[in-house]
């Protein structure tokens, strides 16, 4: 399906809406769980080619925290949750109550891996849950997979699925951050959600739009 | 020669030439492989950053040829011969095809890094290329940079430095 060709302002608002919601929620859940004020920006949704995707988060070879997960049932897809290094080690201090831990102590640290991996868990899972309540269809994610590198390493695994059909990506990105710390880049996190192709058609039917608007 | 010339960087699925003292390089090799193939002897390389295996995995028509294992080579080595090279002087390095996340689950998409890596191998066997070194598969991103000059591929990985070959 050329999908990236019939693609119209109502679908990019559609998936907006969609992040809104999803990343509301886990804005919200996060904002509990660190018992801390998190905002969150107005999502982005674009049609990136995947090189300029890398630049979402600095480029290809910027080391960033990411958590991935895929997403399954109806309409099936890749998840990210990607900090600043700088942002998963304040996150990971405030939950483990460490305030010397640092993150290249992380192999060897199971207890900071599965704090950051359940926080991964609980923002993905409200997002994907009221993602699943808006459009009625079946969605579940799997168990989170943790990673710090490269963000091209990273992100180009999220792709393969597109990249089958496609030399563009659809993504839904929001980005989050604590109050304290909104005048610094440096310190958001994103969210990216990247449907499979044939994941469209399924989101925007569920919700009463046909493809060709 | 412009010194902004001298380095030209590779993004997912595209593919370069270089010559000399030139440096080509991609950054952020994850699942995806990058290619080089060289004639040492008149200095001239190319590179590509593949990112799925084959090219019938493709479902639209117009086939960007870098993006595939099959494809992309067969087009590297065409350029790389177009530019000066020698067809039979011509060696190949590669690099990445990493499983960047550890799944249980066992589908062909978790496994794309060794697909990868199988198919690179498989298509520059068909094209009776000499491969002088490689570092692949494991679960770490690869940023790679190469010379015709020298003939070596730097290999930078996070937190565990340069390795050359």
């Amino acid at each position: 399906m050329p999908f990236m060709d019939e693609i119209k302002t109502i679908h990019l608002d559609i998936l907006k809406e969609i992040g809104n919601i999803g990343a509301g929620n886990a804005a919200t859940a996060l904002s509990t769980l660190l018992n801390q004020k998190v905002d969150m920006s107005v999502p982005k949704v674009e049609v990136v080619s995947f090189n300029e995707m890398m630049d979402l988060v600095g480029g290809p070879e910027n080391v960033v925290v990411s958590i991935y997960f895929r997403i399954d049932g109806d309409a099936p897809g890749s998840m990210y949750f990607v900090m600043s290094l700088e942002q998963a080690t304040s996150i990971i201090r405030r939950l483990i109550g460490d305030s010397t831990f640092t993150i290249e102590q992380i192999e060897n640290h199971p207890f900071a891996v599965s704090a950051i991996q359940e926080v991964g868990n609980i923002l993905i899972g409200s997002y994907v849950s009221s993602l699943s309540d808006f459009t009625q269809l079946n969605l579940q994610h799997t168990v989170p997979s943790l990673s710090i590198d490269m963000f091209g390493a990273i992100i180009s695994y999220g792709l393969m699925e597109i990249g089958q059909v496609s030399d563009v990506a659809i993504v839904v990105d929001t980005v989050f951050f604590a109050e304290s710390d909104s005048k610094n880049e440096e310190l958001n996190g994103h969210f990216f959600l990247l449907p499979d192709p044939d994941s469209f058609t399924k989101i925007f039917s569920s919700l009463g739009i046909s493809d060709n608007g | 020669m412009d010194k902004t010339e001298q380095l030209i960087n590779i993004g997912i699925a595209e593919l370069g030439i270089v010559k000399g003292n030139q440096v080509i390089r991609t950054c952020g090799l994850g699942s995806c492989v990058g290619v080089v193939v060289f004639d040492g002897e008149r200095k001239i390389a190319g590179m590509v950053h593949i990112m799925l295996p084959d090219s019938g995995l493709a479902r639209d028509n117009h086939v960007n040829v870098a993006k595939f294992a099959d494809t992309g080579i067969t087009a590297l080595v065409e350029k790389v011969v177009l530019s000066g090279g020698r067809r039979s002087s011509l060696k190949a390095k590669l690099a990445g095809g990493a499983q960047m996340f550890q799944f249980s689950s066992s589908s062909d998409t978790m496994r794309i890094g060794p697909r990868n890596v199988e198919a690179v191998l498989q298509q520059l066997e068909k094209l009776q290329i000499q491969v002088l070194g490689s570092d692949v598969g494991g679960s770490k991103g690869r940023t790679i940079e190469f010379s015709p000059d020298n003939s070596l591929l730097n290999i930078k990985i996070v937190n565990q430095g340069v390795i050359i070959i």
